[in-house]
């Protein structure tokens, strides 16, 4: 565990002392839970059309990949006019694109950050690294399988894919998007158990909490 | 570099000498006599930059070997300075108060090969890996395929055929 999540005695400037235990008080100890359609199909279709046409990336980049999404930011391919932008944060963010290889270390702040994305969210694993471990297929410290700890929606194959190939998968999430396929969030929910025992059965020093909402 | 060997030999005790190129020689020293030619080196001859320290894993000899590389940025020169090391029991003196950098790389080496370099500073400390626990995993006995086989999930490949095979199959079914 962590020194910062250790329970402690935190004294105030006016000179009271109250306990903190962070687990409890900075973190919500709750799994999440499915979340299923509110509305008529007629209602949830609209709603789908709507959150396939605002694609707000999570800037994390994880591999190699992360430099093919850097052209899609610039005039010559531009993703801005397909609705897609770039966002600081996971609050702000609802895909999250795995780009590329994804160590242990790695895998263990991307599942913080997904965690931390609000639904719906969406995972895309991008290059061969996220299918079936590309040329990281042998080493010590690189998963190869990323759906065993994500729930991916989209996989866009290549090594590394061209920002076209990155653009055509937007347009193919957008499609599931809008056929309603596109329910990684609550998999995640229902098979939050296994998730957590595959996630982790690779990180051996867990310290944080089971969900970091 | 030949009169720089000379002068080296007739203050220190050396072993082996390479002559990589011109301006590239590695000598070989003994574990104890390292630092005082080290410091002789960076101090009157020069070579004050310390390039990498590295080492490799001789397995079948049950040696490691520590590799120190020195720059001359004026001379344009590079001596390597070669250490070996009982596999067995990997300790090594650090050389942080030489150059800080170094201090880097022995936290590498010593998560990496499992070397030990007592009074390097945060020299516990994870330096890339996170909760490792099991042998060092650029030692040469640690078998990286059987460690990826059984830790991370993999994905069925392809099934693949014999063309000729399959197709015969498919065509002439009577003939097998």
């Amino acid at each position: 565990m962590k020194p910062e999540l250790e329970k402690r005695i935190v004294r105030t400037p006016d000179g009271q002392e109250f306990e903190v235990d962070p687990l409890r008080d900075y973190y919500c100890e709750a799994a999440p839970t499915v979340m299923p359609a509110a509305y008529g199909k007629i209602v949830e279709d609209l709603f789908n059309w709507a959150r396939s046409q605002s694609l707000w990336i999570l800037g994390f980049g994880t591999g190699c990949g992360a430099i093919e999404m850097r052209p899609l930011m610039t005039p010559r391919f531009d993703a801005y006019r397909y609705g897609v932008q770039w966002r600081p944060t996971p609050r702000q963010a609802n895909l999250f694109i795995i780009s590329g290889y994804l160590s242990t270390k790695t895998l263990k702040r991307a599942i913080r950050s997904y965690e931390q994305m609000q639904n719906p969210k969406y995972v895309v694993g991008l290059g061969s690294c996220t299918i079936n471990g590309g040329m990281y297929w042998d080493s010590y410290n690189t998963i190869k399988c990323l759906d065993q700890y994500l729930p991916v929606d989209l996989y866009i194959t290549g090594c590394m894919p061209r920002p076209e190939a990155l653009l055509q998968g937007f347009e193919d999430l957008k499609k599931l998007i809008r056929a309603g396929k596109c329910e990684g969030a609550n998999k995640y929910s229902e098979n939050f158990d296994w998730y957590k025992a595959n996630q982790k059965q690779v990180i051996h020093d867990w310290d944080m909490p089971d969900y970091n909402w | 570099m030949r009169e720089l060997y000379q002068r080296l030999q007739s203050l220190f005790v050396l072993g082996e000498l390479t002559e990589q190129r011109a301006n590239l020689f590695f000598i070989t020293v003994e574990k104890d006599r390292l630092r005082p030619l080290i410091t002789h080196l960076r101090d009157r001859e020069g070579l004050r930059h310390l390039v990498l320290l590295t080492a490799v894993d001789w397995l079948e000899e049950g040696q490691f070997q520590l590799t120190y590389l020195l720059c001359d940025r004026l001379t344009r020169r590079d001596l390597g300075l070669r250490v070996m090391l009982d596999r067995a029991n990997p300790v090594m003196e650090s050389i942080h108060d030489l150059w800080p950098t170094a201090a880097t790389y022995q936290r590498e080496l010593r998560e990496m090969f499992g070397i030990d370099f007592p009074g390097s500073p945060r020299l516990d400390e994870e330096f890339i890996l996170e909760g490792w626990n099991t042998t060092p995993p650029y030692r040469r006995d640690f078998d990286t395929l059987e460690y990826a086989r059984s830790q991370y999930a993999e994905r069925a490949g392809r099934e693949t055929r014999d063309p000729e095979t399959h197709m015969r199959a498919q065509l002439y079914p009577e003939s097998n």
